[in-house]
């Protein structure tokens, strides 16, 4: 249908796409409703990762995948309200690819990969590459958001987000992180912050750095707080944010080195708690 | 909502609406539920306020769940079950709930009272006795611009009361 009507605008939650229509600043020619497409609301198990379905709601993440992606659950439960979080889908938010989404810190940090599909097939992007521009992605206009895929946790992950109130902030920065204890790797996501969500490359090399020549990781060993200082100033120095009603650029990079501090102390902490019982 | 629709694209919406099928026709293809809900079907206790789903006034529960009319649209109802404020009630009787609202004083203005009404009941549907927190987290998506909250907070939990106590 996405082929025979490019120009149709998919709907899920309609939490983004709604809120257009009401105000009147689009008018697409023809929607395209996605919520009566059940297959998009179904996840399972797929070769080592989960691939959980464009339309599976913030509420269901919570609910049923909190054990497996806690980074993911975590950004869910910062969204919205409850009658957002029932209908908001991981799909739209990648469907609207806002710089300011949710769910596009931890997808970064877990290097998750997005499933696009046409008529003619599937194809799946890292969400590293999938973010090219404000609300702009690599979907082509035939194609629409079938999937996301993401492994399940193999360590702590995080995410933090920084907003006026508790409920229904639009984020004016987030964090999210994903510790790999069995690669020995380190994923970050930024949001709000830069003209896409973006990852912190130079920060996630640091640390592991630190950690690898250390031992750390076999000894689950202290990490030096300058240590921690270094990658919360790497995570700032990888944004490049603008002064909007939010929030000043200089705000946002103060206080991304305090969450990219912050959130490593607390996941590194519970990787050493894990496992010295 | 001062929008002329376009004279094309109507079509007809068939739902259910507080246990009764009910048709909405000459819809819009872009028109919200809560606007079906108010002017096809003259059902004005759910509120229009802020049309971007920041203030909960339009609450109602589709399939059982809590969404906000306004960003439901019309078309995305069709064989959907609604049951709105006017439905939370049996008959002319107050539900728990909204007595709870009336004795504890939680109504001023009352504009957000039904959207408060819905996400409460849906509240103490799943969570019979909630702790204060988890009053303010159910109701952190339904805005009240009068009363400070605590009246609300005082009526959730004295619904939470008589309804443990039936």
């Amino acid at each position: 249908m996405k082929a025979a009507h490019p120009e149709a605008l998919p709907i899920a939650g309609g939490t983004d796409v709604m809120v257009e229509i009401n105000f009147d600043r689009s008018r697409p020619a023809s929607v395209i409703d996605l919520t009566k497409v059940a297959e998009l609301d179904e996840w399972g198990p797929e070769h080592g990762y989960l691939r959980i379905g464009a339309g599976v709601t913030y509420t269901r993440i919570i609910d049923e995948l909190s054990d497996r992606l806690p980074g993911l659950a975590m950004a869910s439960r910062t969204v919205g309200s409850p009658q957002i979080r029932n209908r908001g889908t991981v799909g739209g938010n990648l469907g609207s690819a806002s710089p300011a989404g949710d769910a596009h810190p931890p997808l970064l940090a877990s290097r998750a990969m997005v499933e696009l599909a046409t008529t003619a097939g599937v194809r799946r992007m890292p969400a590293r590459e999938f973010y090219v521009g404000p609300k702009k992605s690599a979907m082509r206009k035939d194609e629409l958001i079938a999937a996301f895929l993401i492994e399940p946790s193999s360590g702590p992950q995080q995410f933090s987000k920084v907003g006026t109130r508790n409920a229904m902030v639009i984020a004016v920065c987030s964090f999210a992180l994903a510790l790999d204890a069995k690669l020995k790797r380190v994923g970050t996501g930024i949001g709000s912050a830069a003209p896409t969500p973006v990852t912190a490359d130079e920060a996630e090399a640091f640390i592991e750095g630190v950690l690898d020549e250390g031992g750390l990781w076999e000894k689950r060993g202290e990490l030096d707080p300058s240590a921690l200082v270094r990658f919360g100033e790497l995570v700032a120095a990888a944004s490049r944010p603008i002064d909007d009603v939010r929030g000043t650029a200089a705000y946002r990079r103060h206080a991304l080195a305090v969450l990219a501090r912050r959130t490593f102390a607390w996941a590194w902490d519970e990787y050493r708690r894990k496992t010295t019982k | 909502m001062g929008r002329v629709p376009p004279e094309n694209d109507k079509v007809k919406v068939t739902l259910t609406v507080n246990g009764r099928r009910v048709v909405a026709d000459d819809v819009w293809e872009g028109e919200s539920l809560l606007y079906v809900l108010r002017e096809r079907l003259g059902l004005y206790g759910s509120k229009n306020a802020c049309e971007q789903g920041e203030c909960g006034s339009c609450s109602v529960y589709m399939d059982g769940t809590l969404v906000c009319a306004c960003l439901v649209l019309g078309g995305q109802a069709r064989d959907r079950d609604i049951v709105t404020v006017e439905g939370i009630g049996e008959g002319e009787a107050l539900h728990p709930v909204q007595q709870a609202f009336v004795d504890a004083g939680a109504v001023q203005c009352g504009f957000c009272t039904p959207g408060l009404i819905v996400a409460a009941h849906d509240l103490l549907r799943r969570t019979p006795e909630p702790t204060t927190v988890e009053i303010r987290e159910a109701l952190a998506g339904n805005i009240c611009r009068c009363t400070g909250y605590a009246k609300i907070l005082d009526a959730v939990h004295l619904a939470a009361e008589r309804m443990a106590s039936k």
